[in-house]
């Protein structure tokens, strides 16, 4: 890995961990509402995994969704409108914190029903199998949904039809409120693809290495040989499941003994340990990622709300099969018949304070990094 | 105009869009090499592959999911389900998934997908394998519900379900399979939310879809013999709701029966009723009245199908009724 990608893997997780900091605040004030799952904790794996995928493949995810499409590129200032609930929103304000999709980037999002859109990833490797191209389509969910009929049929078909897709678990310990040893017979969850005679694979997912050359492995798998892989990636949630849960069935000790394997601190100390950066340099793109978030803040106060007509908009797609008359009569039907609308573009994100280029002198103590693991 | 049935017509239907279409597969159990469990696919693995045509292991869930995100990268699956009793178990995927994506996704997502079966009652098949659930995928904004009534119908309708861009429901009816038609040789398809006059008539509004459209024109028969000139219509589809085309009739008749196969709590009928008593109320002579199955599980013995259902002799009751006769 080149020390550019290197920065940029750090920076993506840091980006993540401070856009969920800075919900967690706009939560508290009101500003956002409805259920809201944070990230905080789990970046490597959504991190590590996206950076192995081609532009032109696929992901869909389950809701807690922020990290994914950060990961893949989508604007915070979009992504946090949608969670103010404004018209810039990525999905127009129709979705919410579950709800981030990104279908340029093939990003198709955020599933809010527990392994509700696992079957979906074998439809989108099916219709890659039939179109005969060699994408692949990338699959996460919780430790949760393997309890659910949906994983064992889309399990059970892709193997046997050969789709490329990789499943991800992303086992953070708890569906919930309860833990694993509660909910699933097995306690190795990614064991469960020996029923389908699908490969598999468990890494460390508070390392983004690990994950890196695990997904690097899966995916090559999928588009190569077509071939569907489960991969169970061990992280941890800092916070509740969402904001409305205190998380009292774990200690506060279980919680601060897997904060030290924090994975953007891990990361941060790599990269000084090869003496490629400096504090300076982690200190400098935080700053930045700072400086992106309040950007994203502004935008979003800036942004207008829905206006009352877009309640009706989004439902149909236009089509010259359906009666005009009768469509003409239906408010969602008539919002259809209207041009689909432009999504808003915005300029990218410059940033305030490079990292120095080159190779660094010795590594200090890794504090910039400790406070990125922090949970305010 | 050729002479088919309507296991026929939708042959065809779907045999002409695979041909045009290259994105369109099929997918369901039997639907290959067994060649449809009620012969629709037939022929179909043998001109289009197994990839185009897929069989499935018995689960539901996967063939509706498969279909949904296929449909999300561009193609244009049409999930069978053997009976649309079974498609309960498909149900989160058409509901939470394929009729809301679009919508939370504000627009960036389209599911051009058709989920198609027999729905609705069988013969002595008993509780499970005898209902209707037209009502229930109605219900669901982000979903178009069609009906289809003859072989015409049915291929017209289906051609353009699945050259539509939204998820469809297609609802076939089991007993109505081997009903004969006139269909047209030329390429052609009937819009989706556009209804239908099956007969004309100026004393009563009969309003029916599927199997209900045969009872209700037998019902018609008999009143012609008393002297009373029913107007059938079959709105095809039940969402959109070409309301005009029922609204026009009964502002003509001043008396309305709706005839389903369905149970009569928070049934179709009901979202029918409701429109013509508030678009029509200075036209309508007398109250709206529906016939529609018995308010319980299908039962298994043929002398208790026969009273579950609506049988033309209650639509005449019914139409008598509204006549004040």
């Amino acid at each position: 890995m080149d020390r550019n990608q290197a920065m940029a893997l750090y920076r993506q997780m840091l980006l993540i961990r401070r856009f969920e900091e800075r919900c967690a605040q706009l939560y508290v004030e009101g500003k956002i509402g409805g259920f809201l799952h944070l990230y905080i904790g789990q970046e490597a794996v959504g991190v590590g995994a996206i950076s192995q995928m081609r532009p032109d493949d696929y992901l869909i995810a389950y809701y807690r969704d922020h990290g994914y499409a950060l990961a893949r590129g989508a604007d915070p200032r979009l992504l946090l409108a949608e969670l103010c609930g404004k018209s810039t929103g990525i999905s127009r304000g129709k979705g919410g914190s579950m709800h981030f999709y990104d279908v340029p980037a093939g990003n198709f999002g955020g599933d809010g029903i527990v392994g509700g859109h696992l079957p979906l990833a074998a439809g989108m490797g099916y219709g890659i199998r039939l179109r005969g191209t060699d994408q692949v389509c990338l699959c996460f969910f919780g430790d949760g949904a393997v309890n659910e009929g949906a994983f064992h049929e889309a399990l059970n078909v892709s193997a046997l039809w050969d789709l490329p897709v990789v499943y991800i678990i992303e086992n953070n310990r708890y569906g919930m409120g309860t833990s694993i040893d509660r909910a699933s017979s097995v306690k190795d969850l990614y064991t469960r693809a020996s029923a389908y005679g699908v490969p598999r694979r468990d890494v460390n997912g508070m390392d983004i290495l690990a994950v890196r050359s695990a997904l690097g492995e899966a995916i090559e798998r999928a588009r190569k040989e077509k071939r569907p892989t489960l991969i169970e990636a061990e992280t941890y949630r800092y916070r509740g499941h969402s904001m409305s849960d205190p998380g009292k069935y774990r200690t506060k000790e279980e919680v601060e003994s897997m904060m030290k394997s924090d994975p953007i601190l891990l990361f941060g100390r790599r990269l000084m340990e090869q003496e490629r950066f400096t504090q300076a340099d982690l200190d400098a793109i935080d700053k930045d990622v700072m400086a992106q978030m309040e950007d994203a803040v502004t935008f979003t106060e800036q942004s207008p709300d829905p206006t009352p007509e877009s309640l009706y908009e989004d439902v149909y797609v236009r089509s010259p099969y359906i009666h005009l008359k009768t469509a003409e009569k239906d408010p969602a039907w008539r919002a259809a018949i209207r041009e689909d609308r432009v999504p808003t573009q915005l300029p990218p994100w410059k940033p305030v304070t490079p990292a120095s280029p080159g190779p660094a002198p010795a590594a200090q103590p890794a504090e910039a990094a400790a406070s990125a693991g922090k949970v305010k | 105009m050729a002479l088919l049935t309507m296991r026929e017509a939708l042959n065809a239907a779907l045999k002409e869009e695979m041909t045009r279409d290259p994105n369109v597969f099929i997918l369901g159990e039997e639907v290959g090499a067994y060649q449809g469990a009620y012969k629709v696919t037939q022929g179909l693995l043998a001109q289009f592959g197994e990839w185009r045509v897929r069989d499935t292991p018995i689960a539901e869930e996967a063939i509706a999911g498969v279909a949904v995100g296929a449909a999300f990268i561009g193609l244009r699956p049409i999930a069978e389900m053997m009976t649309f009793n079974f498609s309960l178990l498909a149900l989160d995927m058409i509901v939470n998934h394929a009729a809301k994506y679009r919508y939370m996704s504000g627009g960036q997502i389209r599911c051009p997908m058709v989920m198609r079966g027999p729905s609705g009652a069988a013969t002595q098949v008993a509780a499970q394998h005898s209902q209707g659930f037209e009502s229930w995928y109605a219900h669901i904004p982000g979903l178009v519900v069609v009906m289809p009534s003859t072989p015409k119908d049915a291929k017209g309708l289906l051609k353009s379900a699945i050259r539509d861009d939204n998820p469809v429901i297609f609802m076939e009816n089991e007993i109505l399979y081997n009903l004969k038609g006139e269909v047209p040789e030329e390429e052609f398809h009937i819009p989706l939310g556009l209804g239908d006059i099956k007969r004309e008539g100026k004393d009563i509004t009969i309003v029916a879809w599927s199997r209900s459209v045969i009872t209700s024109l037998a019902a018609a028969k008999t009143l012609a013999e008393q002297g009373v000139e029913a107007e059938v219509v079959d709105p095809r589809t039940l969402r959109p709701l070409d309301e005009d085309i029922i609204f026009d009739s009964v502002r003509k008749t001043g008396r309305c029966v709706v005839v389903e196969e369905g149970w009569r709590y928070a049934g179709f009928g009901g979202e029918i009723a409701d429109r013509v008593q508030r678009e029509c109320f200075d036209s309508l002579d007398a109250p709206v009245i529906r016939v529609t199955a018995a308010d319980v599980p299908m039962p298994y013995a043929k002398i208790l199908e026969k009273a579950y259902l609506p049988q033309p002799e209650r639509v005449v009751e019914a139409a008598h009724q509204v006549l004040y006769r």
